[in-house]
């Protein structure tokens, strides 16, 4: 791809795919005429230059095989007629209805509750971030096979049981709310340590991730977590600039340049956890934004509050017991106790198949057991890191560790 | 879209029993969800059906029909009736079979109709 038709392919994909979906009722089609479009864009941006509206250009473009292929296919729905009547006009009618949205819609739709819980984060990466199934299939520990078939079983299912791109009236929005919220914190997770690419960060996950949490607590500004939600991705997101030296390499969070994070995000962060906490109904994401806001706190590592952040950490392990969660813990213990401390808790989860082939976890392992001077067991757990193929950036740091114990 | 909906007895779920007051309201309950499906155009056809063991099942093998006593499989869970719902999607679909007493007894499988070219 050139590099052109690269950057609007990741800005412009999920609104495309939005767009086209909610006039055709057809994820799989919409997806694959979006694709199509941007196909046809490289070969002209590479010799053209972009037109003045990108986007309007490949909604024009992508509505062509859309359009075909409902043709081209005997079964037609009432509602594909329908579809065809209006991607027959020029521009596409603005959605109607509280939020004029096309990419909440659709994501509400992805995390339908008669979806598959495991697979509606995955059908969102793909549809609304544009992320490839060997991403995808890599950030959930799958064969790329079965994350394919899982992905086409589940746009299927949203094609022929009408669900609906919608975002649910009032009275339905608590129930539907937490499985958005989870998405839209792994789209950014997704973004704040990409699996797959050279880079550390990938800006435009987070950026529409935080896009995301800003139009959800706009649509509930009473529900808490949907606040913590916000909070938790501005104040993390904070650190972005500082989180890659110019090179591309990893910074860890104690060798960061404080300076250079933002503080507009951090103070908008701390007031919306803030707005959170009045409400007085705590939960996992105001947890997290509370240990993201006593980072933010610290004028530099040495200064940080680490017995505060364990005792967060704690709480948040007994809403949610996950292996990323205790390791987590196992750091935060390790700075206020020592490492000895974290590493106690780590070694309780060496049971845990789905922790084992983590490779945070090892690195995190392998860190602990250096700082005591374990240095053949630290070796050792820097190569099991290694041998699960973590992303470049992070494959990089890890080698780096492993070669200086050796000397 | 039309919706086959197939209301699923499940073994352990206490139902009421004829002749009880509580068997009583859920017969009227039936009534009004059914009535008001009917009313705003969304109830194409619905019905209850008699036990599993007044079934029969058919089957054609080498041209001949080949007819056994009972339903096509044992299950443990009773299909103990239906409704044929037309809707706008499935959100539609299910918040009306949220109203059917079944769904409190027992399941509601939700089944999307394949559209047919003829029908287009």
């Amino acid at each position: 791809m050139t590099s052109q038709a690269e950057i609007v392919f990741r800005r412009e994909w999920g609104r495309a795919v939005a767009v086209v979906a909610r006039l055709t009722g057809d994820l799989g089609l919409a997806e694959d005429a979006v694709q199509d479009a941007f196909a046809a864009a490289v070969g002209r941006w590479a010799i053209e230059p972009l037109p003045s509206d990108p986007s309007g250009w490949l909604f024009t473009v992508a509505k062509h095989p859309a359009l075909d292929r409902l043709r081209r296919e005997a079964r037609r729905s009432a509602k594909e007629q329908a579809a065809m009547l209006i991607l027959g006009q020029r521009d596409p009618p603005p959605p109607t209805g509280k939020i004029a949205d096309d990419r909440l819609r659709l994501i509400f739709a992805c995390c339908h509750p008669a979806l598959d819980p495991g697979t509606r984060v995955a059908v969102t990466l793909r549809t609304l971030c544009g992320l490839s199934t060997a991403e995808i299939a890599r950030s959930f520990l799958l064969s790329e096979a079965t994350m394919a078939q899982r992905l086409v079983r589940a746009k299927r299912k949203i094609r022929d049981a009408a669900i609906p791109f919608r975002v649910p009236a009032d009275d339905e929005l608590p129930g539907r709310v937490g499985g958005v919220l989870r998405v839209v914190y792994l789209v950014f997770t997704e973004g704040h340590q990409a699996t797959e690419g050279p880079r550390v960060v990938r800006d435009e996950l987070c950026d529409e991730a935080v896009r995301l949490a800003r139009l959800l607590a706009d649509l509930c500004p009473e529900e808490p977590e949907v606040l913590g939600l916000l909070a938790l991705l501005l104040l993390t997101d904070a650190r972005r600039g500082a989180r890659a030296t110019a090179g591309g390499r990893l910074v860890l969070l104690e060798d960061q340049d404080r300076r250079q994070w933002d503080r507009a995000k951090i103070d908008e962060g701390t007031q919306v956890l803030d707005r959170a906490m009045r409400l007085r109904r705590p939960g996992p994401y105001q947890l997290q934004a509370a240990i993201a806001a006593c980072h933010a706190a610290a004028e530099h590592s040495g200064v940080t509050d680490w017995a505060e952040i364990a005792a967060l950490y704690a709480a948040l392990a007994r809403c949610e017991p996950s292996p990323v969660v205790h390791a987590n813990r196992a750091v935060a213990v390790a700075m206020a106790e020592g490492p000895a401390a974290g590493l106690a808790i780590l070694d309780e989860l060496r049971d845990d198949s789905q922790c084992q082939r983590w490779h945070l976890m090892h690195a995190c392992r392998a860190d602990l057991l250096r700082r005591l001077g374990r240095t053949a067991e630290a070796g050792e757990a820097y190569r099991m890191a290694l041998a699960l193929d973590p992303p470049p950036a992070e494959r990089e740091f890890l080698a780096g560790r492993l070669a200086e114990i050796h000397h | 879209m039309r919706y086959l909906c197939l209301l699923v007895g499940e073994p352990d779920m206490e139902v009421p029993v004829p002749g009880t007051p509580e068997f009583m309201q859920m017969l009227s309950d039936y009534e009004s969800a059914t009535r008001a499906m009917a009313a705003d155009g969304v109830l194409v056809d619905s019905g209850p059906l008699q036990p599993p063991s007044s079934a029969t099942t058919l089957r054609v093998r080498g041209g001949e029909p080949l007819v056994t006593d009972g339903p096509f499989a044992e299950l443990k869970e009773q299909i103990g009736g239906y409704y044929v719902l037309d809707c706008a999607d499935l959100d539609e679909a299910l918040r009306r079979v949220a109203t059917i007493p079944a769904a409190r007894y027992g399941a509601i499988e939700v089944r999307p109709l394949m559209v047919m070219p003829d029908q287009a």
